[in-house]
C-alpha cells in the first residue's frame, strides 16, 4: 500500500533530520520526499510518501505526531489527492531524433526550457506515473542527466467540501 | 544575571533539590552559579549514573530528575542513561555543556552533537542559540517531560550562552506548545464499550505495566480491581501497582514471569492492559492476546496502541483518569468467583519449584525473607541480570516501590537509581540488589554515597558469573562459557572497608536471618554479599 503523509512542521533547523531518522530508526520506507515553506514563514510542509502494510502505515502516522516539532499531520490516499511532481532532463538530441523527441515533449506536455548544439532540458510538471512514463519513452535516447522533485500532493477539494 | 543563574532560577523554580552531575569546563558557568542556591549539586563519579541517580530520585518522588554534565565525553557518556529513562518513560532533564556556539560545528576540544546523537532516546531536545530563551525552554522541558507519555527532554547550552547577561528573567507560567497536547482524559464512549464488555465477561483479566506507577494510579486500579473483582497481572515494569499479597494479584507475565500468570493472559476472555506496550518479553506471540478474547489496550500514548497488537478497544489518555472514569460508573462485572478459583488452583499447582542449592544463600528465599523484613513503604531497586529476574519473581511488595531497567536493561542501574531515591526519601528504607557483574559497573558511586552521606544500601547475589549470559550459554551453546567468568572481581570487603561502609558476607542459609536483621537495622549504608550457586538458573 502507498500513503501520501502531508505534515506540516515547524520551519526551524533540524527538523527534517528528526523525521528522517523517525523513518530509519523504524525501518519505514521513504519513497518520496518533498519539504517547502508554507503561506506561514513559521511553518514547513512536508509531503512524504510511503509505502508499506495497514499496520506499518497507521504506525507512520502515529510516530510522526509523537514528534514535538510537528504541527499537524494529514494522510491520504493517492486517489483522493492531486499530486505533482516537476522533472528536468537533459538528454543528448541529433538531427534523427530531434523530431521524435520534441514530438514526445508535444503529447506529454513538456516544455522545452534550455538548448544548445547538441544537448537540451526538458521540463515536465506532471503526476508522479506520468514522469515514469517520460523516463521511460527516453530510453532508446541518450538521457545525460535527470533530477526529480519528491511529490506535492494536496486533498482533492472535493475531500475538503466534505 | 547571566544566562548560567537563570539556568539556576529556573531549576528552583521547579522546585529542583538536586541536580546530580559531573562538571567540565563547558558546563562550569552553571556550577558556579550553583554555590549560591540552596540546590544541592551530588557529584556522581561517572554520567551516567548522574542519569541513572535522578531516576530514581525521580521515580521515588513522582517529580522531575535532573542531571548536568560538560559537552563532549561528558554528554555522550550520558547516553545510555537517558536511554535507559527513555525506554521506561522517567521524567528526566537532561542538561549538558556546550562549547562556544560560534564554534559549534568545528569539531573543537570537547565538542560532541549531543542533540544528534541523543535523537532517538529522548522525548525533545533542545539547543539553546539566545541565552533569553532559557526561561521558556526550561519550562517547557520540564512540561514535556513530565506529561503525556513521560521521558527525557535535554537541553544543550553552549558556555557562551551560558556567560551571557539577561536583562530580565521571568519564568513563564504557561507553556504554550502548538505541537504537543496529550490526552490525558479517556473517549466515554470507549469507556462505555468496557464496561459493556466487563459485564458479560467471565474471564477478565486487568495487565498492567509501569503507566499505573508514573500515573500514580495505584490506588484506583485496587479500587476497580476490588469492586469488580478482576485479577489483575503486571509486566516487570508494572510490579508495585497492586501489592503482591493481594488476592487478586496473580504475579509478573512474561517469559521471565510466573506460568499461572501467562495462563491467565491466555484464557481471558477480556484482557485490560493498562500502561503496558505489549513488549516482546511479556507478550512473545501478540496475536495470543487478540485471536480469542476481546483485548482493550489504555496507554497515554497512542502510538503503543496497535503497535505490536491490535486492540478492539483502544483508549487513548492517563491510566489514573480512566481508571477513575471507570470507578464512577455504575455496573455490574461479569460474575468471576470461578474464574478466580481457575486462576487459585493454576496459582497452587503451577508456583515454579526451585532447587535445593545445599552450602549457599538461597537467592529466592533470601530474597523473601528481606522482602518480608522489609518496611511497609520500602523502596527495593532491582538490577539486570539472573538477580532481576529472582527479584520481580520473590520480592513481595507491601506498600512500597520497585524499581528496575525494565525497557532496557542497563547493567549497573541499581546502585545510582537507589542512591537517588534514597537522597530524595531518606525516611525510607532503600535497598539496591545487584549481581557481582552489575556491582562492578556502578561500584565507584559508593565514593558518591559516602560524600553526601547517602545511605542507600546494597546487596550483591555474588556468584563470579555474569550469570544470565552464563545461563544463556548453558542451554544455548552447551555450557561452552565464553567472557562470563568474573573471577578478577575484587574482595567486597576491602572494597567495602575502603569506603568506611559496614559489610557482611552470607555464605549460606543458616546466616540469612541474623544477616538481614542487622543489614535493615543499620543506620548507615550497608553492603552485604550473599554466595549464591554460580551454577543456579532462574
Amino acid at each position: 500500500m502507498k500513503k501520501i503523509y502531508s505534515v506540516s512542521v515547524e520551519n526551524r533547523s533540524g527538523v527534517l533530520c528528526k523525521v528522517a531518522g523517525l523513518f530509519s530508526r523504524r525501518c519505514f520506507n521513504i519513497d518520496s520526499l518533498a519539504v517547502g515553506e508554507t503561506d506561514d514563514p513559521t511553518i514547513s510542509c512536508m509531503t512524504i510518501v510511503s509505502s508499506g502494510s495497514q499496520a506499518t502505515l497507521e504506525q507512520i502516522e502515529k510516530q510522526l505526531n509523537k514528534k514535538l516539532d510537528i504541527i499537524k499531520v494529514r494522510t491520504f490516499e493517492e486517489v483522493q489527492s492531486i499530486s505533482r511532481e516537476l522533472m528536468l532532463m537533459k538528454v543528448k538530441y541529433n538531427k534523427t531524433n530531434r523530431r521524435e523527441i520534441m514530438e514526445i515533449c508535444d503529447a506529454m506536455k513538456a516544455d522545452i526550457v534550455d538548448m544548445s548544439k547538441s544537448y537540451m532540458i526538458i521540463q515536465i510538471c506532471d503526476r508522479p506515473e506520468r514522469i515514469n512514463s517520460m523516463i521511460e519513452m527516453f530510453q532508446s535516447i541518450s538521457v545525460v542527466e535527470v533530477a526529480r522533485t519528491g511529490t506535492l500532493a494536496l486533498t482533492k477539494c472535493s475531500e475538503t467540501e466534505q | 544575571m547571566i544566562g548560567a543563574d537563570a539556568m539556576i532560577k529556573c531549576l528552583e523554580a521547579e522546585g529542583v533539590k538536586a541536580v546530580f552531575g559531573y562538571p567540565g569546563v563547558a558546563i562550569c558557568p552553571f556550577f558556579n552559579s550553583i554555590i549560591d542556591s540552596k540546590i544541592e549539586s551530588i557529584l556522581v563519579r561517572t554520567e551516567q549514573n548522574a542519569a541513572h541517580a535522578a531516576s530514581g530520585l525521580a521515580r521515588a518522588s513522582h517529580t522531575v530528575g535532573v542531571c548536568t554534565v560538560t559537552s563532549g565525553p561528558g554528554a555522550t557518556n550520558l547516553i545510555t542513561g537517558i536511554a535507559t529513562a527513555f525506554a521506561d518513560s522517567i521524567p528526566l532533564v537532561c542538561i549538558s555543556g556546550q562549547v562556544n556556539s560560534e564554534q559549534l560545528g568545528s569539531d573543537v576540544f570537547q565538542e560532541a552533537d549531543i542533540t544528534g546523537a541523543v535523537e532517538s532516546f529522548v522525548k525533545y531536545s533542545y539547543l539553546v542559540k539566545n541565552a533569553e530563551d532559557i526561561p521558556r525552554i526550561f519550562k517547557e522541558a520540564f512540561y514535556i517531560a513530565n506529561t503525556g507519555r513521560k521521558g527525557p527532554v535535554l537541553i544543550d547550552v553552549p558556555i557562551d550562552i551560558q556567560n551571557t547577561v539577561i536583562k530580565n528573567f521571568e519564568y513563564p507560567e504557561e507553556v504554550n506548545l502548538r505541537t504537543y497536547k496529550p490526552t490525558v482524559k479517556g473517549h466515554s464512549v470507549q469507556i462505555k464499550k468496557v464496561i459493556k464488555q466487563l459485564e458479560n465477561a467471565r474471564k477478565p483479566v486487568l495487565y498492567v505495566g509501569g503507566g499505573i506507577l508514573l500515573s500514580d494510579a495505584q490506588k484506583e486500579l485496587l479500587k476497580f480491581a476490588e469492586a469488580h473483582k478482576i485479577p489483575v497481572v503486571s509486566t516487570m515494569m508494572g510490579i508495585g501497582a497492586m501489592p503482591t499479597k493481594h488476592p487478586l494479584y496473580f504475579g509478573m507475565v512474561g517469559n521471565n514471569g510466573k506460568p499461572y500468570a501467562n495462563r491467565a493472559v491466555r484464557e481471558a476472555d477480556v484482557l485490560i492492559m493498562i500502561g503496558a506496550r505489549v513488549a516482546d518479553r511479556a507478550v512473545n506471540q501478540p496475536e495470543l492476546i487478540t485471536n480469542d478474547k476481546v483485548l482493550v489496550h489504555i496507554d497515554v500514548d497512542p502510538a503503543e496502541i496497535g503497535k505490536n497488537a491490535g486492540p478492539h478497544i483502544p483508549i487513548v489518555g492517563d491510566a489514573a483518569h480512566i481508571l477513575e472514569a471507570l470507578n464512577t460508573q455504575e455496573f455490574q462485572c461479569g460474575d468471576t468467583s470461578e474464574w478466580l478459583d481457575t486462576l487459585n488452583g493454576y496459582k497452587t499447582a503451577m508456583e515454579p519449584k526451585r532447587k535445593e542449592h545445599p552450602g549457599f544463600v538461597d537467592p529466592a528465599a533470601f530474597i523473601t525473607e528481606l522482602s518480608e523484613k522489609l518496611p511497609e513503604d520500602a523502596i527495593y531497586v532491582a538490577d539486570v541480570g539472573q538477580n532481576q529476574i529472582w527479584s520481580c519473581g520473590y520480592h513481595i511488595v507491601k506498600n512500597g516501590k520497585f524499581f528496575t531497567s525494565g525497557g532496557m536493561g542497563t547493567m549497573g542501574y541499581s546502585i545510582p537509581a537507589a542512591m537517588g531515591a534514597k537522597y530524595i526519601s531518606p525516611e525510607k528504607q532503600v535497598v539496591a540488589v545487584c549481581g557481582d557483574g552489575s556491582f562492578q559497573m556502578s561500584m565507584m558511586e559508593l565514593a558518591t554515597m559516602k560524600q553526601h552521606g547517602i545511605r542507600s544500601k546494597i546487596i550483591v547475589l555474588k556468584n563470579n558469573y555474569l550469570g544470565m549470559v552464563r545461563q544463556y550459554q548453558h542451554f544455548t551453546y552447551k555450557d561452552n562459557y565464553s567472557v562470563v567468568d568474573l573471577s578478577g572481581s575484587p574482595d567486597l570487603e576491602m572494597i567495602a572497608k575502603a569506603y568506611d561502609m559496614p559489610f557482611k558476607r552470607v555464605h549460606d542459609a543458616s546466616q540469612v536471618s541474623e544477616a538481614i536483621d542487622e543489614f535493615l537495622a543499620s543506620d548507615s549504608a550497608y553492603l552485604m554479599e550473599c554466595l549464591i550457586d554460580p551454577m543456579d538458573l532462574v
